[in-house]
């Protein structure tokens, strides 16, 4: 129970176009995350499926059933809010009950429901007072305490955690894990939050202007972004991306040209005209300082060192006036405007053809 | 007193006095006077009897004369300070008045009857009040029945204009329509409509309704206040919207919305415009003037009004009643008037 | 004690919360045959039916009333007589002269309402701000002395007539007052000059907290920062007033000034309970006038008096559109006020 299924999804606020032809299937249990830098309709998505918006064209199921013209209130479906939006005229076990008593279940039911989400999310202490006196932490479990006594078909989060301090989030992000792993219920998570995305997800929906720019797993997304977008927005520090030229094949691939005179050959089997504009992406943990031995290096002037202790990100400009960071291990001993020799191993390399696309073969 | 001395007297900065500090203090002292005076002057007023109002020079306090039973005489006989001839003072009891000559009797000793020059006695009394002029109304007029009317006009009429001026806030504030704008425009247009300007046109439907000579005609003009209808959406627009779709996630229908979420969550605006809508309703006499032409539909004010009419020389009937009109509207400032100065500050309603 | 309290309040809401209840049902039923726009629908009506009964539709038919003439009440008994109501009450030879003109009554009711919107509004205007600046200084329990201020705002106007008419009669408070400092005690109902003061003092009196209130409200926004400064720089009281309160409290005088004006225009409860417009026509002010002629006097004229009330009316209609406007450059200002 809990698969969902998206079938060229549209939505229009009047002129304005929010998302294009989503296609998007969900299986039961997983746990998906919508990221994307804002603006994206990552959360207007969530709404959609929530039934708290109408889609203008396109299919919504669930299990299989047709809900896209079905009323939020019917579908099923219980939804933690960016803000909470906790009823502050009521207790927090009012605030449980208040979906349930909807739903006209008998009383006793509702207490079990209320007695267990209490536990499982060690809230029973405080279910007799009200929203405005609890800490953010508290709130954030008792509105996922009142998704949960809901036994909701899917449990959508619309960034649940923005609203916590730093070291609050990391935990309840851990919770949240344990939850999902212990209810096996499928979730939708949006975030513009990468790494919480990268930690939660079973896969990551990255989205952009409305479109799905890539489904797959957080590594995967990683290892092998799909596009320059995927590239630049999964991964923090984000990638380093070299303007490139195609040099010919060369033996089982083909050879690039990047700055002035780096050269390297990649395993890219799609057929390029020679002199064809490429991107190299390389990310900032692949860069290393360059031995002497090394072939593939290349020059860069230091211009700020930020030593974090157990790692030093290096900011450079190299030849051409392009920024390239680095993120060494350790602590390196440099100084602003020395120059530097940065390496690293062509596997890590990402190329992308002039039209933003991953390269076939690597 | 030194402290409510040292109260009165503090001046700014606390060393010298400014002459702004003398303003302040002049300005202070004399708007208690002037605002309080009056209304203090006449609840004084109200408790004297009718001989003492004529008084002139009035008198700070109400008194009562006093009287006494004496022996012989059937009716009590009213008691006087009197200075006899020979300079002795006495307090004696008055039989009857010829000319400027009084027939005076005293109380211990009923049998000599002693004649008095009216000038040199003054009537015996000491502070009390003369109820009879609250309980009389009360019993022989219809000030019962007008003031049953304006308790019912006032409630009916704030009720309604709760329920029906939060549930049009709430479809203005809270859902996308076609004509949310223009119904905005109407009712802020009628904003510049006070009842003074409709008043014929607003007599005719009145009275094609069959509700002249009615409450109701009475009520219904007034309930559908534009400035209700603002300020509840005002308040209602703070709201978050989430919290309406996470009502609309547990199942809960657009009027259980409005009723379990939004209204209890509008409650603060809801207690001023019930205070405000109160005030007015209790306060209304021009347009209850025209509706009720039956005596036994009048509310206070406008019965209040009429009396001041019938009875111009029995004003210790109108004072007392009107000390009874003004009750509630005390009561409302003494302890909501937090509310209201909080109201009108933020929203200049009046 | 707390749960007793509870429970009134409980017992006392449980017939409303049933009632609410029981309606959910069909509510439930009309909601999903139309959606939420007919939720909106069904919001709005109740509102927009008697506002629409009672205001929108006697807003439009006033101007028909202006038109037709007659003693009858409804509109189809009411013959067409064009503009003759604004023929008759706009026809004077000399336009400061009532007697001048062909209704009399209703210039005589122009120029005192004039006179008297200019003097009270004046005069108010000036007292409440000097009520507001002594309220805004350093003063204990000044909630209290708000207070002192605001209390005659909420009284009714019948309750405001009668205690003056009790404290200004031939032998009242004030004219023993008078009296006792030696002077000649004083007929100040049935002066004509005495009267029209009495209308003038006697409102402002009533009204004067409310607007005190206003302008404290603004005073209070002013930065304490600013008069901080100011005195930093030396600079003297008077010029502090001038300079910076002035300035930064001139939107919400404006607003003051134009409210003040809108219900001036209107004035007539308290005054009519004062001197019923008189001695003679000397307190005859607008309401009163289009209230006689409507209602009151034995030659009903309901036409006429839509006719008053429209050109009344029109000079509400341009003072709140000035404050309307004045109110949006307010809130634009991003004052939240």
């Amino acid at each position: 129970m809990g698969r969902i299924t998206l079938s060229d999804i549209c939505k229009s606020f009047g002129a304005v176009h929010v998302l294009h032809g989503i296609d998007l299937d969900i299986a039961e249990g997983e746990l998906v995350v919508f990221v994307g830098p804002s603006g994206c309709g990552k959360s207007t998505l969530l709404r959609l499926i929530a039934g708290l918006e109408k889609p203008t064209s396109g299919k919504i199921e669930i299990n299989g059933n047709d809900v896209t013209r079905v009323n939020a209130a019917d579908r099923g479906l219980a939804m933690v809010f960016q803000s909470y939006a906790l009823y502050p005229h009521m207790s927090v076990r009012q605030n449980m009950a208040f979906g349930l008593e909807n739903a006209h279940l008998p009383k006793s039911e509702i207490a079990d429901r209320i007695a267990e989400a209490s536990r499982m999310l060690e809230i029973g202490d405080y279910l007799d007072r009200r929203p405005g006196q609890l800490s953010g932490g508290q709130r954030q479990r008792v509105a996922i305490g009142r998704a949960i006594v809901r036994n909701p078909t899917a449990f959508l989060l619309d960034e649940p955690l923005s609203n916590l301090d730093a070291e609050l989030r990391v935990s309840m992000r851990a919770e949240l894990a344990s939850l999902h792993a212990r209810l096996k219920t499928t979730m939708i998570y949006v975030t513009h939050d990468q790494i919480e995305a990268m930690t939660l997800a079973d896969r990551i929906v990255v989205l952009r202007k409305g479109r799905i720019e890539q489904v797959d797993t957080p590594l995967n997304l990683f290892n092998r972004p799909a596009n320059l977008f995927v590239a630049g927005f999964i991964g923090a520090p984000a990638m380093n991306f070299i303007a490139a030229r195609s040099d010919g094949a060369g033996n089982g691939g083909t050879a690039f040209r990047y700055l002035d005179d780096g050269r390297v050959e990649l395993p890219v089997t799609e057929p390029l005209s020679n002199g064809a504009g490429a991107t190299l992406g390389i990310r900032p943990q692949h860069l290393r300082l360059a031995g002497n031995s090394d072939p593939a290096s290349f020059h860069a002037t230091v211009t700020l060192v930020e030593a974090l202790g157990a790692e030093t990100v290096v900011h450079t400009q190299v030849a051409g006036g392009e920024k390239m960071l680095a993120v060494l291990p350790g602590q390196a001993e440099l100084e602003r405007g020395e120059t530097i020799a940065l390496t690293f191993d062509p596997a890590n390399l990402h190329a992308f053809g002039e039209n933003g696309m991953r390269l076939a073969g690597i | 007193m030194k402290r409510i001395a040292e109260f009165l007297l503090r001046r700014r900065g606390g060393s010298g006095w400014h002459w702004t500090d003398i303003v302040t203090w002049v300005w202070l002292v004399g708007g208690l006077l002037i605002m309080f005076g009056p209304a203090l002057w006449l609840v004084g007023s109200s408790f004297k009897s009718p001989a003492q109002l004529a008084e002139f020079p009035p008198t700070l306090l109400p008194y009562v004369s006093q009287q006494a039973t004496v022996e012989g005489y059937d009716k009590p006989l009213t008691l006087y300070d009197v200075t006899l001839e020979n300079g002795e003072k006495r307090r004696l009891a008055e039989i009857r008045r010829i000319g400027i000559v009084a027939q005076m009797v005293d109380p211990e000793n009923p049998g000599e009857v002693i004649k008095v020059n009216i000038q040199n006695r003054t009537p015996a009394r000491e502070v009390g009040f003369a109820t009879e002029n609250y309980t009389e109304p009360f019993l022989h007029f219809d000030f019962l029945l007008y003031l049953r009317n304006s308790v019912f006009v006032t409630l009916m009429a704030t009720l309604i204009t709760l329920v029906t001026n939060s549930m049009a806030a709430f479809a203005l504030s809270k859902y996308q329509f076609r004509g949310r704008s223009l119904v905005m425009l109407l009712i802020l247009a009628t904003l510049m409509v006070p009842l003074s300007v409709i008043l014929v046109p607003l007599y005719s439907v009145i009275s094609a309704m069959g509700l002249f000579n009615s409450l109701w005609g009475v009520i219904l003009p007034t309930v559908a206040t534009p400035t209700g209808v603002f300020l509840l959406r005002q308040y209602m627009l703070t709201i978050p919207d989430e919290l309406l779709d996470a009502a609309r996630m547990d199942k809960a229908s657009e009027w259980q919305i409005y009723w379990r979420i939004v209204l209890p969550l509008t409650a603060p605006a809801l207690a001023v415009l019930a205070i405000f809508s109160v005030v007015w309703r209790w306060n209304d006499f021009l347009w209850p003037l025209i509706v009720l032409s039956r005596k036994e539909l009048y509310t206070l004010q406008v019965g209040l009004n009429t009396y001041a009419g019938e009875l111009n020389v029995q004003w210790h009937f109108i004072l007392a009643m009107t000390v009874v009109t003004m009750i509630p509207v005390v009561l409302v400032f003494i302890f909501l008037q937090r509310f209201i100065t909080a109201g009108i500050a933020g929203s200049g309603l009046k | 004690m707390g749960s007793l309290k509870r429970n009134i309040g409980a017992a006392l809401a449980a017939p409303v919360t049933a009632a609410a209840a029981l309606i959910d049902k069909p509510l439930r039923a009309w909601q999903s045959a139309t959606g939420t726009g007919g939720m909106a629908t069904f919001f709005l009506a109740p509102n927009m039916l008697i506002f629409g009964i009672f205001v929108l539709f006697p807003l439009v038919v006033n101007f028909v009333y202006s038109m037709t003439g007659g003693t009858a009440l409804f509109l189809p008994d009411r013959p067409f007589v064009g503009a003759e109501h604004y023929e008759r009450l706009l026809d004077c030879t000399d336009y400061t002269d009532p007697r001048s003109c062909k209704d009399d009554q209703f210039w005589i009711a122009v120029r005192n309402t004039a006179l008297f919107v200019v003097l009270q509004v004046g005069l108010m205007t000036v007292v409440a701000m000097i009520t507001a600046l002594i309220l805004n200084r350093d003063l204990r329990a000044r909630s209290f002395w708000r207070a002192v201020f605001f209390f005659p705002v909420l009284l009714s106007p019948v309750v405001v007539g009668l205690i003056w008419r009790w404290i200004l009669q031939r032998e009242g408070l004030l004219n023993f007052m008078l009296y006792e400092l030696g002077g000649e005690p004083v007929v100040w109902l049935t002066d004509r000059f005495w009267a029209f003061a009495a209308a003038v003092g006697v409102s402002i009196w009533a009204h004067v907290g409310f607007y005190a209130l206003i302008l404290l409200a603004g005073l209070q926004a002013i930065p304490r920062d600013l008069y901080e400064a100011a005195e930093m720089d030396g600079t003297r009281p008077g010029r502090v007033f001038w300079r910076i309160t002035l300035p930064l409290l001139a939107p919400n005088l404006l607003v003051v000034i134009v409210l003040a004006l809108i219900r001036a225009v209107q004035i007539f409860d308290e005054v009519y309970v004062l001197t019923g417009g008189g001695p003679g026509t000397s307190t005859l002010f607008l309401t009163q006038y289009i209230y006689e002629v409507g209602f009151a006097s034995l030659l009903r004229n309901p036409g006429l008096a839509a006719a008053a009330s429209i050109l009344m009316g029109a000079v509400l209609v341009v003072l709140t559109l000035i404050q309307l406007n004045l109110s949006r450059r307010n809130s634009g200002k991003g004052g939240g006020r």
